[in-house]
C-alpha cells in the first residue's frame, strides 16, 4: 500500500493530459470519494479502486482512450450498469475503469426485419419497452433486467428465466461493434443471419471484456406469444419435483421457464412477498407455457396429468396477467427474500445435467450440513442451472472460509456429474479458481492463446475469467479434493 | 474409432514437418469451401453416439458419425436437430456438418448449427487433445471455443466429439402455399412476423410461397387461416427440394451462389445473375446463378449480408466475401493460435488463413 500512492500519482499524470486533449472534464473522474462507486460490482465483497473512471460519449472517444492505453501500457475494464455477480467488472489497480453509461440509446429498431440497433448501455428491460407497441420484445431476462445493460449481457452471454425456450444472450444478437485495444473498430456478424469467416460475435459473447469494448449491438427481436400461463405447484419430496422436471421435458413440451424453490427458499420468499407459495412443501415448482391459445391449453392439461401422478400439491393456475406477474414477481425476489436471513449470501450458478438434479440437490444440503451452513437452492431447474445459495457472516473470518470452501464443493460437485462451474453469472474473479477444475493447462493455454490474439499485451479486463496457470498449479496443489472421486454413489457421464 | 494418441502424434508430426492436412469426414460437402492441397486426414471412422437421453435434450457423438445415424435415433424418440441441417449424401457426418456450419429451411425459427452446438471435443494443431462447452444448456465458464468451431471449416482444429442440443418435434406440420411475387412476400412475411405463429420454414420459388407451420394442431390452423392459400398435400416436397438440393433448381452446371441477406433487403438487381432464383429463410436466404463474382459480393455486402459461391466456382474467384483487413488480421492470428504450424485445412476458408 506504501508503494501504490505514488505509481497512482505516476500514472495519472501520464494519462490526464492527453485525455483532457479529447475528453471533458466532467468526464474525467479521479477523486477517490466519486471513484469507490466504481470499485465494485454487485459482488460487493471483492473491491478495488480505479486509477481513473472514464465516461466516453461517442466511439471516436473509445478508441482514442483505446490508444492511448494501449500506447502507455494502462490496463482498461469497461463497466456497464454494475450488477454482475462475480466482480467481473471490478477496477484493476492504476487501471482505466471505462463506464459505458453514456451509450444509451436505442439508434434504430428495424420493424420489418425485427432487429433493433442498439448501444451497449441500454438497459434489457428498456428494449423490450421500445419494441412492445410493435408487439415485439427481446428474450433475454436475467433477475436483474431492470438494471442491467444490454452489453453486461453480451459480456457475460446473460440468460434468464425465458432461455430454455427461447436461448441465451448468443442466440438472440446478430452483430456487434467492437472497439479493440489497439482502437480499431471491428464489425461483426451482420443484419443477415450469418456472416463470412469465423463466429467471432459467439466468441465475443460471454467473454467478459477480455478481447473488446462493446460500442453497438444488433439485437434480434421476437413475436410476443399469443398466450403465456404460469403454473404453481409444491412437493412433498425433491425427487418427485425432480422426476417432474424430467418428464415434462421428455413429453416434448419445451416451457417458457421451468424453475424450482426448495424449502428454506419457499418460506424466505413468503415471508417478504406473501404470493400463496405452499409453505410446507419440500420444494415448489414454476412452469410457464405460451405459444397459441390452443397449445397452452393442451401443454397445460398434459403438464397437470404428469405432475397429479406424481402427488403434487397445492397446483395453481394464473388466470391474468396479474396472476403471473404475482407468481413471477415473488420468484425474481428470491435473492432479496434470502437477504433477510444472513449478513452475506454467496451465489453459486454451476449447472448440471437435469438427470443429476436430485442427486446434486441432496449432495449439496449434505454438504451444507457438515460446512455447517445454510444452503437455499434456487434454480433454472429447466435447464439445469442451479443457483444454491449459501447464507453466512461475512465479518466471521471461519464462516467466510467454510462458505468459499462449501462453494468450491458444491462447484467440484456439478462438474463431477457433467456439468459446468457457471451457467450465466460468468467466471469474473470470484470462480476464477474453480476454472482451474474445470480446465487442464492445454484448454487454459488455448484461451491465454486466443486472448493474445486479440490483447497480446493483456491490456483488458486482466487477470479475470482465466486463471493464469501459475494460479492453477498452485490452487491445485493447495486443493485437496482434485483428483479423487469424492462421490461414487453418482451418475456420472 | 480412431486412435486418439495416434492422431496426435500424426498431426505433431505434421506440425514438425509443415505438412498440410486436408480432413475429410465423408466428403459430402467436398464441393464447399476453397480447394486445399494436403495429405488426407479421414476422419469417417471416428464414429459412435456416446451418450443420447432424450429427456435431457442432448446427443453426444463422435464427430464421424453420420447424420443420418443421428437424425434417425432422434426421430426414434420423437426427436430432432433444431437446424434441420442439410446431409447431401448418406455419407454426411456430424463432424462435417458442424465444420460447415450449414443449417437448413427453420434456421430463421429455430436456430442455427452454432446455436445447437455445447460443447466440443477437439485436437488443436499442436497435437492437443482439448474440451470445450459441455452437455449443458447454459455454459459460460471460458470463451465460447465450441461454437467458434462452427463454420470454421476445419481451420481450427480437428472436431473429434460434439454435444448438440435437440428438440421435440412438432406435433403436427403443414405447408400453405399462396400465389405472391417477391415484394409480396415480403409484405406477407413482414406482417406475419409480427405475430406469434408457428412458422418453420418458407420458399418463394416463381411466383409461388411456401410457408410450413409446425406446432400444436391449434396454433398451426390458426396461422393457416390467417395465412390462407391452399394446403400441400405432399408437406415434406418443396423443404427436402430445398434442404438437399433435390429441386431442380440445383442442377446447373454454372456457379451456384447462396446469399445471406437481411430478409427485407431488395431484390437481386436482375443485371447481377441469370435465371430463376430459389428464397428461403423468410427472404433472408437466395439461391441465384451468376457469372458477376465481384459485383454480386459487393451489392451483398452494400445490402448488410454477404454471398458465398457455394458450388461450381469461377476459377479464381474468392468463395467467400472478403474480410476487411483487421479483420482477417486477427483471424490469421487466431489461427495461428491453434494451429501455429497451418496445416489444418490452410486455404480452406480464406487463401491467406
Amino acid at each position: 500500500m506504501c508503494d501504490a500512492q505514488p505509481i497512482r500519482e505516476q500514472q495519472l499524470q501520464r494519462i490526464l493530459t492527453p485525455l483532457q486533449r479529447f475528453m471533458k472534464a466532467e468526464n474525467i473522474v479521479t477523486s477517490v470519494e466519486a471513484l469507490r462507486a466504481y470499485e465494485c460490482d454487485a459482488f460487493t465483497t471483492m473491491r478495488q479502486l480505479p486509477l481513473l473512471t472514464l465516461l466516453p460519449e461517442n466511439i471516436e472517444q473509445v478508441q482514442q482512450i483505446m490508444r492511448l492505453c494501449y500506447q502507455l501500457d494502462i490496463p482498461v475494464v469497461a463497466r456497464g450498469a454494475g450488477t454482475g455477480l462475480t466482480a467481473g467488472s471490478m477496477p484493476v489497480e492504476n487501471g482505466v475503469l471505462l463506464s459505458m453509461t453514456k451509450f444509451d440509446q436505442i439508434l434504430e429498431i428495424d420493424i420489418a426485419n425485427r432487429t433493433a440497433l442498439i448501444e451497449p448501455g441500454v438497459r434489457n428491460l428498456a428494449v423490450t419497452e421500445a419494441v412492445a407497441p410493435y408487439d415485439l420484445y427481446f428474450a433475454p431476462d436475467p433477475s436483474s433486467q431492470l438494471a442491467c445493460s444490454v452489453g453486461g449481457n453480451v459480456a457475460e452471454n446473460a440468460g434468464g428465466i425465458h432461455c430454455l425456450k427461447y436461448g441465451l444472450t448468443v442466440h438472440n444478437i446478430l452483430a456487434l461493434d467492437v472497439i479493440t485495444i489497439e482502437g480499431e473498430r471491428l464489425t461483426l456478424g451482420g443484419a443477415s443471419l450469418d456472416a463470412p469467416g469465423y463466429d467471432l460475435t459467439a466468441l465475443l459473447t460471454g467473454s467478459e471484456g477480455l478481447l473488446g469494448v462493446i460500442v453497438g449491438i444488433r439485437v434480434k427481436l421476437l413475436a410476443k406469444p399469443a398466450s403465456a400461463r404460469v403454473l404453481l405447484c409444491g412437493f412433498a419430496s425433491i425427487e418427485n419435483a425432480s422426476h417432474a422436471i424430467a418428464q415434462i421435458i421428455s413429453a416434448g413440451i419445451i416451457p417458457a421457464g421451468l424453475e424450482m424453490i426448495d424449502h428454506t427458499g419457499i418460506n424466505a420468499i413468503e415471508e417478504l412477498m406473501h404470493a400463496g407459495y405452499p409453505t410446507d412443501a419440500a420444494a415448489v415448482l414454476i412452469c410457464e407455457l405460451d405459444g397459441s391459445v390452443d397449445e397452452v391449453e393442451d401443454e397445460l392439461a398434459r403438464v397437470i396429468l404428469l405432475l397429479e401422478a406424481l402427488d403434487a400439491t397445492n397446483i395453481e393456475i394464473s388466470n391474468s396477467e396479474a396472476e403471473k406477474a404475482r407468481i413471477w414477481a415473488a420468484r425474481k425476489a428470491a435473492f432479496p427474500a434470502m437477504a433477510r436471513l444472513a449478513p452475506d449470501n454467496y451465489i453459486m450458478d454451476g449447472t448440471i445435467p437435469r438427470r443429476a438434479l436430485a442427486a446434486v440437490w441432496q449432495r449439496i444440503n449434505q454438504l451444507a450440513d457438515e460446512y455447517q451452513l445454510l444452503v437455499v437452492n434456487v434454480f433454472h431447474a429447466g435447464d439445469g442451472n442451479m443457483h444454491p445459495s449459501i447464507l453466512f457472516d461475512a465479518m466471521d473470518a471461519d464462516q467466510r472460509h467454510r462458505a468459499e470452501e462449501l462453494g468450491t464443493r458444491i462447484l467440484e460437485l456439478c462438474i463431477e456429474v457433467g456439468g459446468t462451474i457457471s451457467g450465466e453469472h460468468g467466471v469474473g474473479l470470484e470462480k476464477i479458481n474453480q476454472m482451474c477444475l474445470q480446465f487442464n493447462h492445454d484448454e487454459l493455454q488455448q484461451f491465454h492463446g486466443v486472448k493474445a490474439a486479440f490483447d497480446a499485451k493483456n491490456l483488458l479486463n486482466p487477470g479475470k475469467q482465466i486463471p493464469t496457470l501459475a494460479r492453477c498449479a498452485e490452487f491445485n496443489g493447495m486443493h485437496v479434493h482434485k483428483g479423487e472421486i469424492a462421490f461414487p454413489d453418482l451418475e456420472r457421464f | 474409432m480412431i486412435d486418439i494418441p495416434t492422431l496426435a502424434d500424426q498431426i505433431a508430426q505434421a506440425a514438425a514437418d509443415k505438412t498440410p492436412l486436408q480432413l475429410q469426414g465423408g466428403g459430402s460437402k467436398a464441393f464447399y469451401g476453397e480447394a486445399v492441397e494436403g495429405t488426407l486426414l479421414p476422419l469417417g471412422e471416428h464414429r459412435g453416439i456416446i451418450n443420447y437421453e432424450p429427456s435431457e435434450l442432448v446427443i453426444t457423438a463422435r464427430a464421424g458419425t453420420p447424420l443420418k445415424e443421428i437424425e434417425q435415433l432422434l426421430e426414434r424418440e420423437g426427436q430432432m436437430l433444431g437446424f434441420e441441417p442439410p446431409r447431401f449424401s448418406d455419407n454426411a457426418t456430424l463432424g462435417g456438418t458442424i465444420a460447415c456450419g450449414l443449417s437448413g429451411p427453420r434456421r430463421p425459427y429455430a436456430g442455427a448449427a452454432r446455436d445447437f452446438v455445447l460443447g466440443v471435443t477437439l485436437m488443436n494443431g499442436k497435437g492437443q487433445l482439448l474440451k470445450f462447452g459441455g452437455q449443458v444448456m447454459k455454459n459460460v465458464a471460458g470463451y465460447d471455443l465450441s461454437r467458434l468451431m462452427c463454420g470454421a471449416l476445419g481451420t481450427l482444429g480437428v472436431l473429434l466429439e460434439i454435444s448438440l442440443k435437440v428438440i421435440p418435434k412438432p406435433q403436427y406440420e403443414e405447408t400453405r402455399v399462396i400465389a405472391a411475387d417477391f415484394t409480396q412476400m415480403q409484405h406477407l412475411l413482414a406482417e406475419i412476423g409480427r405475430k406469434p405463429f408457428p412458422v418453420s420454414a418458407t420458399l418463394l420459388e416463381s411466383n409461388r410461397l411456401f410457408i410450413r407451420l409446425s406446432g400444436a394442431q391449434g396454433g398451426v390452423a390458426e396461422a393457416s387461416q390467417h395465412i390462407g392459400g391452399d394446403k400441400l398435400s405432399d408437406n415434406d416436397a418443396p423443404w427436402l427440394g430445398v434442404k438437399e438440393q433435390q429441386h431442380d433448381f440445383f442442377n446447373q452446371p454454372k456457379p451456384l451462389w447462396r446469399l445471406s441477406l437481411p430478409p427485407m433487403a431488395p431484390a437481386v438487381p436482375a443485371s447481377l445473375f441469370d435465371g430463376p432464383t430459389l428464397i428461403e429463410w423468410g427472404g433472408a436466404l437466395r439461391w441465384l446463378y451468376s457469372q458477376q463474382s465481384d459485383s454480386l459480393q459487393q451489392w451483398a455486402k452494400a445490402n448488410g449480408g454477404h454471398a458465398i459461391c457455394f458450388k461450381n466456382p469461377l476459377p479464381g474467384s474468392p468463395i467467400f466475401t472478403p474480410l476487411p483487413p483487421a479483420l482477417l488480421a486477427l483471424h490469421q492470428r487466431l489461427k495461428a493460435r491453434f494451429d501455429p504450424a497451418g496445416i489444418l485445412n490452410p486455404g480452406r476458408l480464406y487463401p491467406d488463413l
